[in-house]
């Protein structure tokens, strides 16, 4: 096992020869994408036509399906088939995982007659056309035994329990602590239920070929998504080959398969044509994960000079009944503040609700709406200055872990941010800035996000052309994946970057972990980065091996690689010509990265600062950003411009987390208020005006031997914080339950006779 | 969606004849509405008559000095207009306030009038909706209804008209002309022309089946300020919580009816020489809540009386 210590070593990324390293480099597949080019799931061409498939949804939370009608919907034009729970071919049951090497246990559609949360699928149809299938679906006609469902998370708080398999984590003596602290914060707060909205709904091409189904799908990981279909279908996992070349936005939510994926492959088989089935977006509302609510109580106790005596928060949060996931909202807090007596933990309430599962910067997202407001409304306790009481808090090694830190900026970020945004320009008495019939304030917020490396493998090829293709099971949710690692691979064997391809998400490539968690550009890059220099290795060896190259005889481990060149010295020859006369089939490749055995002793994390300016309307409590600001220090930045997107699309994301983003549970139903765009409100573009974010320099030389860190969730924590702190600076007015519409606002500015 | 016929005429009788040979047609104009309402599989039109290429894009000024508005103008093009731009600036900042460009693009005078409900629950076929289906209940009333109607309201239904345009069009007294299937030509007031929900609010406005709008008739400019202000959810692209156009001291009201509200008690509380507030407060005192949407009552009153200090520069209570 590799430690940090070897990962420290230079190495061609780090000493970055040409420079391709950290540059504005344009997306690799940018033109596909902007040209409406680039083939997603459901565009994809099959060997012969199609059919379409279309899934019906429950609409109850929970209870039986006593009788399903189905007869008009057979004879509606087109139809090639309809399944309920009654017909649908056989499937693993649910959970059942035959290989136990496998990522993900079996998945069944329409498994049983019983409905689990309204959006279930409960039949499906497939036609020759989509509309076709569409019309046919709504004429299938259920009678249903409904029975109560949990599905409104405020009213069921008193069933909370604490989630499997964990504890609480105390330090010290919080009660004690607390208790003797000069002054106390106790304030609980609310952040709804967020989808993901994302742009390109889940979607599945299948077709079959003999025993074994190909499926191109829209999916985060491929071998999750391949064994989940193997599983399911009761087949061997090499029996599916699974593709996912481009995803139009994931955001964990599409971190698991769905029915259109279990569906497609089903009907395929029974129909010997290929199928295509997407979710409508109705169906990407109410029957895709979600983040949860959360609710959380923060109590804060502080010596006068503002030193954390005690901390706690406890969040109540939620999943489906049969589907465990805790939103961890208080994890983040136990490596940012130090404290001597702390003490946090999660209780989970189960309820009749599709899953709840990570949407970005899972925990963190949700936490700091909590902590970082609580901060502010502390540092007015205690007339502070809302950076300076973080400074007096800020911790020498890992609050609860005692691990030092690999690299920790968050001072940095908030310094810098602060001399940047103006900050000694805040007024720290609220409602005293007026615009016109705006109140105008400022606020900030601390964020920090986990970074993770996990296994990963990739291969890679030069062929005699010189062409040097990377290809990994990877998956680019457009965050740039295929950017960063064509930039990585060409900078690790010396080749100019317009000879660098790119081949991702496809199950037949050495795997690699996809996206999620912000640990994709560490993970997958680390790898290609290894394979590059096993690449690096083989070649030397067969040029200092064949009479016939100038670099014969020299030693391998001296040579160099640059411009497309193997050289050492004066000596040089290209790898086009070097392959074309040792290997002319080629040279393949592969190369693996794990964590370092003691990459664990360091507390890892990135940080940021987030900065924002508001104005509230003071006759009716619209809330607008005026201006936004974050640093970030987040590793190496492999390209500032895609890192930048990530950053800043974060900031907007939340953005929208404080201003407008819920979804309200119909608690007849179960089902979400909003099932479309125009209802379920992310940020437009006139709600992003001047956001802007910067990285400070860093180098993590114990998160991986590229010391780059994750950049893709960081963006969003504390963002919402800084903006409700900034409505608090602006107008008075302290809110505690996202997301702060006019309604709640306008309430607030009334109570202070505004 | 299910299958439909469709066709274009190039003049105004034929298309009158296709709604005449069809009555359950529908006119097809921008389509932002009618189309996503098919997909969504709300409305279900056998026959299409799209009057995309009726001559009726134009916008002139009317002997009087006001203009008509051809109904199968954009609102793009409305709002862009110098005439109107300079004459009824409440207009063309009630039309910049909806949607987005793109929509703008496409949605026409007459489309924009004639748009339906934008309430949650009617866009959910899986829900109860008299709206949609006629005796099935009214799934927004005891329901997740924030953005419900405050006046108007009946217990079949409680939504709103999400019209931005017709808001600022039923301030400036505008009307709208019409050609019914018969071929017979009637004018009718933009703030009389929809229909209170009462017992059936699937019937909408008082037009007959195929009666089409030709245009759009305003009045000669009022002396006075003019100003329309939205509150809503985010900052472009969404419908409004509440709105006002105010024009001198005419008052309309939006997302608050079924309809663009005409605050007559304001209007004649003013008259009377009544102090804003007062005045505000004498239209709001007939308002109904419904729970989550109560606050739309002190956020319009707030509203009104802030863009009443504008027209009326000057006279504060
Ligand atoms: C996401 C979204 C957001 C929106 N936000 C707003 C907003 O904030 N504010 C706002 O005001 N609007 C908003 N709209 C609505 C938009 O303005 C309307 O969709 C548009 O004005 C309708 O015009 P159209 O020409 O496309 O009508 P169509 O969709 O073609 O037709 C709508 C209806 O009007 C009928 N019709 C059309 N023309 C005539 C005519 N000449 N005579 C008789 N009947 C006719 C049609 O038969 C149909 O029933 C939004 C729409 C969307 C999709
Ligand atoms: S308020 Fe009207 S449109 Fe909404 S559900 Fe009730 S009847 Fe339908």
């Amino acid at each position: 096992m590799s430690s940090v210590k070897d990962w420290a070593v230079p190495n061609p990324v780090s000493e970055n020869r040409s420079g391709i390293i950290g540059k504005n480099v344009d997306r690799y597949e940018g033109r596909l994408k902007v040209t409406g080019t680039a083939p997603y799931a459901y565009e994809v061409e099959p060997p012969s036509a199609p059919a379409y498939g279309q899934a019906v949804s429950a609409t109850i939370a929970r209870g039986r399906i006593v009788a399903i009608d189905t007869s008009a919907a057979l004879a509606s034009p087109g139809v090639k088939l309809v399944w309920t729970s009654e017909n649908v071919p056989k499937q693993a049951a649910r959970g059942e995982r035959a290989n136990p090497r496998s990522q993900r246990a079996s998945n069944p559609a329409m498994g049983s007659d019983a409905v689990e949360f309204y959006g279930q699928t409960i039949a499906f149809v497939a036609a020759d056309t989509l509309e076709n299938a569409k019309a046919a679906a709504a004429l299938i006609n259920v009678t249903y035994d409904t029975q109560p469902a949990t599905v409104d998370f405020l009213a069921s708080l008193d069933q909370a329990e604490m989630p499997p398999g964990e504890d609480d984590t105390e330090i010290g003596d919080f009660s004690t602590g607390y208790r003797e602290s000069s002054v106390k914060l106790d304030e609980t707060y609310f952040s709804p239920i967020a989808n993901h909205t994302q742009m390109e709904p889940c979607a599945t091409t299948a077709w079959w070929e003999g025993d074994k189904v190909t499926v191109h799908t829209s999916i985060q990981m491929v071998k999750g998504g391949q064994h989940a279909l193997a599983e399911t279908l009761a087949i061997p996992s090499d029996k599916v080959h699974l593709i996912t070349r481009y995803i139009g936005g994931g955001f964990g939510g599409k971190g698991q398969s769905y029915d259109d994926l279990t569906l497609a492959a089903l009907a395929a088989r029974e129909l010997n044509q290929p199928v295509k089935v997407a979710y409508t977006r109705q169906q990407m509302f109410q029957a895709t994960i979600h983040r949860p609510a959360v609710q959380m109580r923060v109590r804060l106790g502080a010596e006068a000079d503002g030193r954390l005596n005690a901390f706690s928060i406890e969040a109540i949060t939620h999943c489906a009944r049969n589907v465990p996931f805790t939103e961890h909202a208080a994890n983040f807090s136990r490596s940012l503040y130090a404290s001597p007596n702390r003490l946090t933990g999660h209780r989970l309430v189960r309820m009749d609700l599709p899953g709840a599962g990570p949407m970005r910067a899972p925990g963190e997202a949700t936490g700091m709406l909590s902590l970082e407001c609580a901060m502010d409304e502390l540092a007015e306790k205690l007339g502070l200055d809302p950076i300076e009481l973080r400074i007096r808090n800020e911790p020498t090694v890992d609050p609860e872990t005692g691990k030092p830190f690999s690299v920790r900026q968050l001072v940095s970020c908030m310094r810098e941010g602060a001399q940047r945004f103006g900050w000694e320009r805040r007024n720290p008495l609220p409602g005293k800035v007026q615009d016109g019939r705006w109140l105008v304030g400022i606020g900030m917020a601390a964020g920090i996000r986990g970074n993770f490396l996990l296994p990963a493998k990739a291969g890679i090829r030069i062929t005699a052309d010189g062409t040097v293709t990377l290809s990994q099971g990877m998956t680019d949710i457009g965050t740039g994946t295929y950017t960063i690692l064509a930039q990585i691979t060409a900078e690790t064997l010396g080749v100019p970057l317009d000879q660098v391809r790119v081949e991702l998400g496809d199950s037949d490539m050495p795997p690699a972990p996809g996206s999620g968690g912000q640990f994709g550009a560490a993970t997958a890059g680390s790898a290609a980065f290894e394979t590059g220099m096993v690449m690096r290795r083989t070649l030397a060896e067969m040029a200092t091996g064949d009479p016939n190259s100038p670099l014969f005889g020299v030693d391998p481990t001296l040579v160099t690689f640059a411009n497309g060149n193997i050289a050492l010295e004066n000596r040089s020859e290209s790898l086009s010509t070097l392959i074309e006369r040792v290997q002319p089939e080629g040279v393949y490749v592969e190369g693996s990265i794990s964590p370092a055995a003691d990459a664990r002793d360091w507390s890892q994390h990135t940080y940021g600062a987030q900065f924002a300016e508001v104005g509230v309307d003071v006759v009716t409590g619209e809330v607008r950003l005026r201006r936004m600001f974050g640093v970030f220090a987040a590793g190496r930045i492999l390209n500032a411009k895609t890192a930048k997107s990530q950053i800043t699309g974060g900031m907007i994301w939340g953005i929208g987390t404080a201003l407008t983003e819920t979804n309200p549970i119909d608690p007849r139903y179960g089902s979400f208020l909003n099932q479309d765009m125009a209802g379920y409100l992310v940020p437009s573009h006139a709600d992003i005006v001047n956001v802007d974010s910067m990285f400070l320099d860093e180098v993590d030389d114990k998160a991986n031997p590229l010391g780059i860190k994750g950049v893709g969730e960081l963006g969003i924590c504390g963002t919402g914080a800084a903006i409700a702190n900034a409505i608090y600076n602006a107008c008075g007015v302290r809110l505690r339950d996202y997301p702060m519409t006019p309604d709640k606002v306008l309430k607030g500015l009334i109570a202070k006779g505004l | 969606m299910k299958p439909f016929t469709y066709e274009r005429p190039k003049d105004i009788a034929s298309a009158i004849k296709a709604m005449r040979a069809n009555p359950a047609a529908k006119f097809l104009a921008g389509g932002t509405n009618l189309l996503d309402l098919m997909k969504s599989e709300i409305e279900h039109p056998p026959h299409l008559v799209d009057i995309g290429r009726l001559p009726l894009a134009t916008i002139e000024t009317t002997r009087d000095g006001g203009l008509r508005i051809g109904a199968m103008t954009t609102n793009t093009q409305v709002a862009s207009d110098a005439r109107v731009r300079s004459l009824y600036p409440v207009l063309a900042q009630a039309i910049v306030s909806g949607g987005s460009a793109q929509l703008r693009n496409k949605a026409t005078t007459g489309g924009n009038l004639m748009q339906r409900t934008r309430c949650a629950y009617f866009y959910d076929t899986a829900k109860p909706c008299n709206k949609r289906l006629p005796g099935s209940g009214c799934a927004a009333l005891g329901g997740l209804n924030r953005n419900s109607a405050i006046f108007g309201t009946s217990e079949a239904c409680i939504a709103t008209n999400p019209s931005d345009m017709g808001v600022a069009l039923a301030v400036l007294d505008a009307r709208i002309e019409t050609l019914t299937a018969e071929g017979a030509t009637r004018s009718l007031a933009v703030a009389d022309m929809h229909r209170l929900p009462g017992d059936t609010p699937e019937i909408e406005t008082e037009l007959a089946a195929g009666e089409l709008i030709t245009s759009v008739v305003i009045p000669p400019a009022p002396v006075g300020g003019q100003v329309y202000r939205k509150v809503r959810d985010r900052a472009s692209y969404a419908g409004a919580l509440v709105s006002v156009a105010a024009v001198a001291g005419r008052v309309a009201w939006g997302g608050v009816a079924l309809k663009p509200w005409r605050a007559e008690k304001t209007e004649a509380a003013l008259a009377a020489g009544m102090g804003i507030p007062e005045a505000v407060g004498a239209e709001l005192a007939t308002a109904e809540p419904r729970g989550p949407n109560s606050f739309k009552i002190t956020l319009i009153g707030r509203l009104t009386a802030a863009a009443l200090d504008e027209t009326l520069a000057g006279r504060r209570a």
